[in-house]
């Protein structure tokens, strides 16, 4: 279920950006904190004011400016690549969320509940939506989540390096099932993969 | 010896009446301030407690304390409270209490509205919490979404004690925001001019800028979607033309702001409080003040970073990550400020300092989260999880919680006149702190391993079981430590010894009265010369309770304050101050009987209600103005002034601007729906149309024209007529538009009328009070404000009524 235990590329690259950010983040609030330890150490009287320019301008401005102006390019770049664009081998599965199932349907027509099964080693583009009320699909090894929501459609693209099992949630407060508005994810090899989609679809 | 005979005389004037009337009819600003606090604070002691039973509930996995149908109110409730009957009300109390007292003023501009404030506040959150205790608690979450809050899914009164309970509330926030801009601008004490106003006054006026901008549309989602429950209009219905994004977008749109709302009053506590313990100016005044307005901008800009996850293009979405990220930069700037205003003084490690420094830790780490999660891919990954759970505590408990009590510390001298006793407030320090970061630190790493938010349960080996038990540990010792504080609070008011003047050595004016303060404030109104009165005259408090600043005199009863031109601060006109009344509280309590028959489904009855408001806001306006003309007053000093009923731009005039542009702001976000719901939502066009007519949008263009020209000379009755045109008009047209109940379109069009109808409507009102004022004899041509006033929500209402009408055929002509 961890986030930072990724098990596909989508959900590696954000783990990826989620160490720089930890990084980042660690040494900025170090600095914060160095500086206000500082300001209580015991100086002479009269040590006259804070140059303003080097507070206010640097340290307030520029500091800031300079960290976050690459960090969004990064995000910007990470987010795109995990959209669905048209891939060669994509598959597509519907999605359907209601209180409290997931009826999964593939391509041939097979469908199944509460239980996906992809392809493992190939892009899967999620087409997701709701019967009754807001939830969310979420796989955390595998991608970031997104909303099913009655009258729109979304997609998400997911994928998993290799053939497994993994655990999907709902993300979004449905009522009073959301705790175990769950459903398992089946990784399939090759093989395993036309034998499932094979069964029907021919 | 005259400074005891004004003392005498003064409080004669000002003072609360003593036993239960003055409990109920005081309008004075440290009254209410100080009921806004208690109050507050005791919804946040039954928010704790929810949140106590919360962290017992998920301490240890397959936990059966709770069910899931009281564990959905438990989180609900704990939400709600805190946000819109704890945070809030604790900043608008502490504002009401200190604002005129820092501004050199004896009240707020509008003591009655301050009144029906707290009235609304009260009986709203009982309304609430009664809920609960009843079983019917709001249960969907509270940012309320629909589905799950309509009707199908929420079948029982429990989405309509929030929806009804908190525009109650908010109601209250939108008096104070208006209160206290006006007072902002026009009541401070001469030579303050804006560059001299004390840096809390510039943190309050963005943020009452930002509640008069941020909350109608949110006061307008609820009422949307109290009447799809109510009446079964379809606005969040994507089955007939709505969305349930619609909601999504109203609440956070510019329901997002709140949370800037909650910081920034926390923010200008830190400005004022952090120069004083360091014993240093504040770095950087100008610097602030425009992050301050930059963060009031950017915040407007930023609500989609709530709905990363709804299926928005990524490129729509880039933009709002920026704008989100960009939020850091201002914040950056006040935090480096403080910081540089610390090195530059002798920092003492006074109480107030302690918290100050939970405040800096606990906040920094809250804003480089936030700036994570503006970040797309990952606000993927930890949206709806205890992450942004554990972020949102850290801002807000942070960014508020920990400035409020370095607030309380610091200004409880000035409100009970009385210093500290023990040393508890240290203790509870600890507590709250290493409690706090047990609590939330861990929930971080909760998140991460993949907890989602508002699970009532869990299954044992997800690795989330020693983190919950180790963050149920840091809640409680938490609670623990707020307990202290508690103790702490009420030791020092019932066995403090009393306090010199000035405890702190400040040098705002707030310190320039005994304290407990009296009820005038001030027996006579400074001059001020430079941002920190107390510094340059020291001796400023002796001299002005000596009666030797201006209007320093008590006559006809009258309670009296200055106004000031809003930039140079040369004084303008005086304001006249109505006294103590039964008028708030009756007025909210027919505001009360309104909701609470909504909420009992009682549909025919809640109107009548609406006349009772009416007729009590007509008896309010009654009792303003004077019915002969005074001329100018001696106001001390040489300056002679004219009352604010003999002046040409009063309080009122810009209180009802402040208003009208609130309610514009809501039309906006009413047309922002229908346009979104037009372009986004399935099922459109719609089956049936408005009929096109020529007819119709002409006679409510002419009714508007007349209205405009007319109240220009004066001819009320013609007037009258023009708006009543309007009137008749956007009936016509809501008569030929088909059923509200079968399409978004034909709803949100009937929502469009209705607010044309009611402002031509409140225009008649208006004018018919002008017409009877001037037949006894409370106008002249010196005695002309209130004519200036009615002619602002005339024209308001004549444009209003022209432009829905017009908007409404036009589909039809289109098609
Ligand atoms: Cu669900
Ligand atoms: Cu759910």
């Amino acid at each position: 279920m961890s986030t930072i235990d990724p098990a596909g590329p989508y959900a590696r690259s954000v783990t990826g950006l989620w160490w720089v950010m930890l990084g980042g983040a660690a040494l900025l609030s170090l600095l914060v904190f160095v500086l206000l330890a500082l300001a209580f150490r015991r100086r002479p009287d009269g040590d006259g004011v804070a140059n303003p320019r080097l507070w206010i301008g640097w340290l307030g401005l520029a500091m800031p400016g300079a960290v976050l102006l690459p960090l969004l390019g990064y995000a910007l770049v990470i987010g795109a690549r995990t959209l669905p664009v048209p891939a060669e081998d994509a598959v597509a599965i519907d999605v359907v969320a209601r209180r409290y199932a997931w009826d999964f349907g593939y391509p041939g027509g097979r469908r199944t509940r509460d239980v996906l099964h992809i392809p493992a080693g190939r892009p899967v583009d999620l087409e997701i939506t709701a019967t009754d009320v807001i939830h969310s699909l979420w796989v955390p090894r595998l991608a970031g989540k997104m909303d099913a929501i009655p009258g729109q459609t979304n997609r998400l693209r997911i994928e998993a390096d290799a053939p497994g099992t993994y655990q999907g949630e709902c993300a979004e407060y449905c009522g009073t099932g959301h705790g175990n508005h769950g459903f398992v994810v089946v990784a399939h090899d090759a093989a395993g993969w036309a034998a499932f989609i094979g069964e029907r679809a021919r | 010896m005259k400074a005891l005979q004004l003392h005498h005389e003064l409080t004669a004037i000002w003072r609360t009446e003593p036993g239960w009337r003055g409990h109920l009819r005081s309008v004075n600003h440290s009254d209410i301030g100080k009921r806004f606090i208690v109050a507050a604070f005791v919804f946040f002691a039954i928010g704790g407690v929810l949140a106590m039973l919360i962290r017992a509930q998920l301490a240890t996995p397959r936990s059966a304390f709770v069910g899931p149908e009281v564990y959905n109110q438990l989180f609900t409730m704990h939400g709600s409270i805190m946000m819109f009957l704890f945070a809030i009300p604790m900043f608008e109390g502490l504002t009401m209490y200190l604002l005129p007292k820092m501004l050199g003023a004896r009240d707020l501009a509008f003591p009655r509205l301050s009144a029906l404030g707290w009235w609304c506040y009260l009986f709203g959150g009982t309304i609430i919490v009664l809920a609960m205790l009843a079983g019917v608690a709001p249960n969907a979450g509270w940012f309320l979404y629909p589905p799950l809050s309509g009707r199908t899914y929420t079948p029982g009164i429990n989405s309509d004690v929030w929806l009804l309970g908190v525009t109650f509330v908010e109601i209250s926030a939108m008096c104070a925001a208006i209160e206290i801009a006006v007072s902002i601008l026009k009541l401070r004490a001469p030579g303050m001019r804006l560059d001299r106003m004390p840096i809390f006054a510039w943190y309050m006026l963005a943020t009452a800028g930002m509640m008069i901008f941020g909350f109608p549309p949110l006061i307008l989602g609820s009422i949307l979607l109290e009447v799809e429950r109510a009446f079964g209009w379809p606005f969040f219905d994507p089955a007939l033309g709505g969305s349930p994004l619609l909601w999504q977008h109203l609440f956070w749109l510019f329901g997002h702001p709140e949370v800037y709302i909650i910081f920034l009053p926390a923010a200008g506590a830190v400005s004022t409080i952090l120069p004083v313990m360091a014993r240093a100016r504040l770095l950087g005044y100008g610097a602030i003040i425009a992050a301050i307005m930059a963060l009031a901008f950017l915040s407007f800009g930023l609500w989609v970073h709530h709905m990363f996850t709804t299926g928005i293009p990524h490129m729509a979405l880039g933009f709002f990550s920026a704008a989100s990220a960009l939020v850091a930069v201002p914040t950056a700037v006040q935090i480096f400020a403080w910081l540089g205003t610390l090195w530059s003084g002798r920092p003492q490690m006074k109480l107030p300092m302690l918290y100050l420094i939970g405040f800096f830790i606990v906040f920094v780490l809250g804003g480089l989260t936030g700036v994570m999660l503006a970040m797309v891919p990952f606000d993927a990954q930890a949206h709806d999880t205890a992450f942004v759970t554990a972020h949102l505590h850290y801002v807000l408990v942070g960014g508020f919680v920990f400035p409020m009590l370095a607030a309380a510390y610091y200004w409880l001298p000035h409100v009970t006149g009385r210093q500290r006793v023990m040393r508890i407030g240290e203790a509870a320090f600890w507590l709250i702190f290493i409690g706090f970061n047990l609590t939330f630190f861990m929930m971080h790493l909760t998140g991460l391993l993949g907890m989602p938010r508002r699970i009532d349960t869990y299954p044992e080996g997800m690795g989330w079981t020693a983190l919950n038990l180790l963050s149920s540990i840091g809640g409680f010792l938490q609670a623990f430590g707020f307990a202290l504080f508690l103790i702490d609070v009420v030791l020092q008011i019932g066995l403090g010894r009393v306090h010199r003047r000035n405890p702190w050595g400040a040098t705002t004016l707030e310190w320039a009265m005994a304290t407990p303060a009296p009820a005038y404030n001030f027996a006579s109104l400074a001059t001020v010369t430079d941002r920190e009165p107390l510094s340059t005259q020291p001796d400023l408090g002796v001299r002005l309770a000596r009666g030797e600043g201006l209007l320093a005199v008590a006559r006809n009863g009258w309670r009296e304050t200055m106004v000031i031109d809003m930039t140079t601060g040369a004084p303008e006109h005086v304001a006249i101050l109505p006294g103590n009344s039964w008028l708030p509280i009756t007025t909210a309590a027919m505001l009360g009987g309104f909701f609470l028959s909504m909420l009992a489904g009682l549909y025919a009855v809640a109107p009548l209600f609406l006349p009772m408001v009416a007729w009590l806001g007509w008896r309010w306006a009654w009792t303003n103005g004077y019915h002969e003309d005074v001329g100018p007053l001696d106001a001390g000093h040489g300056y002679r002034l004219p009352p604010s009923f003999e002046a040409e731009r009063t309080t009122g005039w810009w209180g009802s601007v402040l208003a009208l542009g609130a309610s514009a702001t809501l039309f906006t976000a009413l047309l922002f729906g229908y346009a979104f719901l037009w372009t986004i939502a399935p099922n459109w066009p719609p089956p049936r149309l408005i009929a096109p007519s020529l007819a119709v949008p002409a006679l409510a263009s002419a009714g508007a024209a007349l209205s405009v020209v007319t109240a220009r000379q004066g001819r009320i009755a013609a007037a009258l007529g023009g708006q009543a045109a309007i009137v008749v008009a956007l009936v016509l047209l809501l008569w030929w538009a088909p059923a509200p109940t079968g399409h978004a379109y034909a709803a949100t069009s009937a929502a469009i009328a209705a607010y044309g109808i009611f402002h031509a409507g409140t225009a008649m009102l208006i004018l018919a009070f002008v017409a009877a004022r001037a037949r006894a004899g409370f106008h002249s041509p010196a005695r002309s404000g209130e004519v200036r006033i009615a002619r602002l929500w005339s024209d308001h209402g004549a444009a209003a009524g022209a432009f829905c009408a017009i908007l409404l055929v036009v589909p039809g002509w289109l098609a």
